[in-house]
């Protein structure tokens, strides 16, 4: 065992997929020599060479297109789009494209290809660098959205998104990069799509949430056992699919839910779950389903990003709240 | 400007590329391309038979036998000519005008026509025939070729990925970034574009400032030729030489076919007559593919009339078949589309799929 921090867990994990599988492509803008700007790929076109490891032009929707025209020559591509904001550019060949030719083919062919990008608040970025648009990836059928909030998640979700046969996208939260370290395996293991994990039991309310506000719902919790209320946090993991029987089975325990997402409000994964929870749990229900989610703006310039962005304080409202209801 | 416009003079750079005029006639002696009598003769079997599917297609569209259909009447040279230069193993990623590509590629024609009317099987390609259903999204096959390409000279495999898109497809992003990262890579990649004129109504001088497509090529560093694409021999030539250029690891080439489509845009409405004048129609309807090349076999003592009414009495009795076939198709199913959505199926789909059985019982 190591201790890594979760840059470190996905270059593992890019590292133990590129030696598994020889079919495995890594490639995006800077992703060669220079390692990635966050250096996710650092050594591996050493290692693995320039035909597998590689620097593409500067072209995010050229970079998914090339991608899902890999995918018909039994290549797996691992594409990075260097900040997520920028996969605006390339919503035909992501969601036009890539998530439909399985589809579009009649199962002829499949694109296996796992999208990784950077994104999140918090790191003070310009423009269209941390934007959460894991709500438009999540509403377009053929695509898997997975988001980790630890290290040891990254390595093994990472590895199963790039050994999934359908397209993955993959998001990295900037803040957690490098935030802390944990133990992780060198050697591989893989964590199922699709599966969210209970961080936490309790008894009182659930918390669900995914990314960074794992955290600040961990933090949330240990705020309220100090006034003697019990939170259950479920991480997601996965956004696209949803684990909904985790969810299900923790609420009627509970009986209370607050889900939380760093996105904006309006539309959204959140919004998605709290319609799931009242159609398969309403009478186990004892207040609405709550969110804490942040405001209805465009991702606002940095020096506004700590109060637009959701915390622990909000949630220990929101759960008192639905305590007190 | 006190400089010399690097423009000027561009047009001879990219003359247009022709080896048998509108009267039969080949007027480029030496670049005749080598091509067996057996081939001539299969070459205008393919142009007639895809008229003929192009008449019968159109009237069984007007009767409700066929849904989507984009007629390619007058496009003929530039589509088989192009196609004839490829293998087996070479991988076709057509527009939606392709459809008669993907058929000699090996798409059977009953599925040709599922694909019309929207039924899925229509779009699954047998294991045999290296090909993507046609694309919608004006463009998007152009970087998909890039990558299918670069996955050719991966694996060093000796094959080409060609692909096909029109004047309007010319001005969008993906057609640049697509010859770039082709070109980035020498990637054995063939774009064509057949320049039919106009865009749905707009014709090809409101797309671009440049003079022809072909001059786009040489932003990406990639060598461009403009064609003519009322002669096959010509279109054949220069899709032939790009192919060995491309297998021979000296990447791809974008190739300009200068065409027209007779009739409308597709078959959902379109009215020519509202953006082209008859005169414009006439002008064009005389340099007819078919008709050139009609001549030059029967110079050659190739071809008769005889022998034509034989491929049009065969290609009608094929049409009549495969739409008997594609009439007997099962019916398409909604937990059909469900179960080729994933791999495996997610919860969410599969407590849908449980839902949509029942309603299809019923």
């Amino acid at each position: 065992m190591a201790q890594m921090t979760m840059i470190q867990a996905i270059t593992n994990a890019l590292h133990t997929e590129l030696k598994n599988d020889e079919n495995v492509l890594v490639f995006g803008e800077d992703v060669g020599q220079n390692g990635g700007v966050f250096r996710a790929t650092e050594g591996l076109q050493e290692e693995f060479g320039e035909e597998r490891v590689f620097d593409t032009p500067l072209a995010e929707s050229g970079i998914i297109g090339l991608a899902v025209g890999m995918s018909t020559q039994n290549l797996r591509p691992v594409p990075e789009i260097q900040f997520f904001g920028f996969v605006y550019e390339a919503m035909d060949a992501v969601s036009g494209q890539a998530a439909r030719m399985r589809y579009r083919s009649g199962g002829r062919w499949h694109a296996p290809m796992t999208i990784r990008s950077p994104f999140g608040g918090g790191v003070h970025t310009p423009e269209l660098h941390a934007d959460s648009l894991e709500g438009l990836m999540a509403q377009q059928p053929g695509l898997k959205v997975v988001i980790p909030s630890n290290p040891y998640d990254a390595k093994g979700l990472l590895i199963q998104s790039i050994r999934d046969n359908d397209p993955v996208i993959f998001l990295e939260h900037m803040k957690l990069y490098r935030s802390f370290r944990e133990e992780v395996p060198e050697e591989e293991y893989s964590i199922d799509l699709g599966k969210a994990n209970v961080k936490r039991e309790g008894s009182d309310i659930t918390f669900v949430a995914y990314g960074a506000m794992v955290h600040a719902a961990l933090k949330a919790a240990d705020e309220l056992k100090e006034e003697g209320i019990e939170a259950e946090v479920i991480d997601l993991r996965t956004v696209a699919p949803v684990d909904i029987d985790t969810i299900i089975e923790s609420v009627e325990k509970t009986n209370r839910a607050v889900v939380i997402q760093e996105a904006q409000k309006q539309a959204g994964i959140a919004a998605s779950i709290v319609s799931e929870i009242q159609e398969r749990a309403i009478l186990h229900l004892e207040a609405p389903v709550l969110r804490v989610a942040a405001p209805d703006t465009v991702y606002p310039f940095s020096e506004a990003e700590e109060v637009w962005l959701p915390n622990h304080k909000d949630i220990v409202e929101k759960a008192k709240q639905s305590i007190n209801f | 400007m006190s400089f010399k416009n690097p423009l000027e003079g561009i047009e001879e750079k990219f003359e247009m590329i022709q080896i048998l005029d509108e009267d039969g006639q080949i007027v480029d002696e030496d670049n005749v391309p080598d091509l067996t009598d057996d081939d001539l003769v299969e070459l205008m079997r393919r142009m007639v038979y895809t008229r003929v599917l192009d008449q019968r297609s159109i009237a069984l569209n007007r009767q409700g036998r066929l849904g989507f259909y984009a007629p390619t009447a007058g496009q003929e040279a530039s589509q088989l000519g192009s196609h004839f230069a490829m293998e087996k193993e070479d991988f076709l990623l057509p527009a939606y005008r392709d459809v008669p590509q993907l058929i000699f590629h090996g798409l059977p024609l009953y599925q040709a026509f599922l694909f019309s009317r929207g039924h899925y099987h229509g779009n699954q390609m047998p294991e045999d025939v290296n090909a993507v259903s046609p694309q919608i999204i004006i463009g998007a096959q152009i970087t998909q070729a890039a990558g299918v390409a670069y996955g050719f000279k991966h694996n060093g495999k000796k094959n080409v990925a060609l692909t096909y898109t029109g004047d309007g497809g010319a001005s969008q992003g993906d057609f640049y970034e697509g010859i770039n990262f082709a070109g980035a890579y020498k990637a054995p990649a063939i774009f064509v574009v057949q320049n039919n004129q106009f865009a749905i109504s707009v014709p090809v001088e409101k797309q671009s400032a440049a003079k022809t497509i072909a001059q786009k090529a040489a932003a990406a560093g990639v060598p461009g030729y403009l064609v003519d694409g009322m002669d096959v021999l010509a279109v054949y030539k220069v899709v032939k030489e790009a192919r060995d250029r491309a297998v021979n690891g000296e990447g791809p080439t974008l190739i300009e076919t200068m065409t027209y489509r007779y009739g409308p845009h597709t078959m959902a409405g379109d009215d020519p007559t509202r953006y082209r004048t008859d005169d414009m129609d006439d002008k064009w309807e005389k340099r007819d593919p078919l008709v050139r090349f009609r001549k030059y076999l029967e110079g050659k003592d190739l071809w008769s009339e005889e022998k034509e009414n034989e491929i049009v009495e065969t290609a009608k009795e094929e049409i009549k078949e495969a739409i008997k076939k594609a009439d007997q198709q099962d019916k398409q199913k909604v937990t059909d589309l469900m179960s080729i959505m994933y791999d495996e199926l997610p919860q969410n789909l599969e407590e849908q799929m449980e839902e949509y059985k029942e309603k299809e019982s019923k």
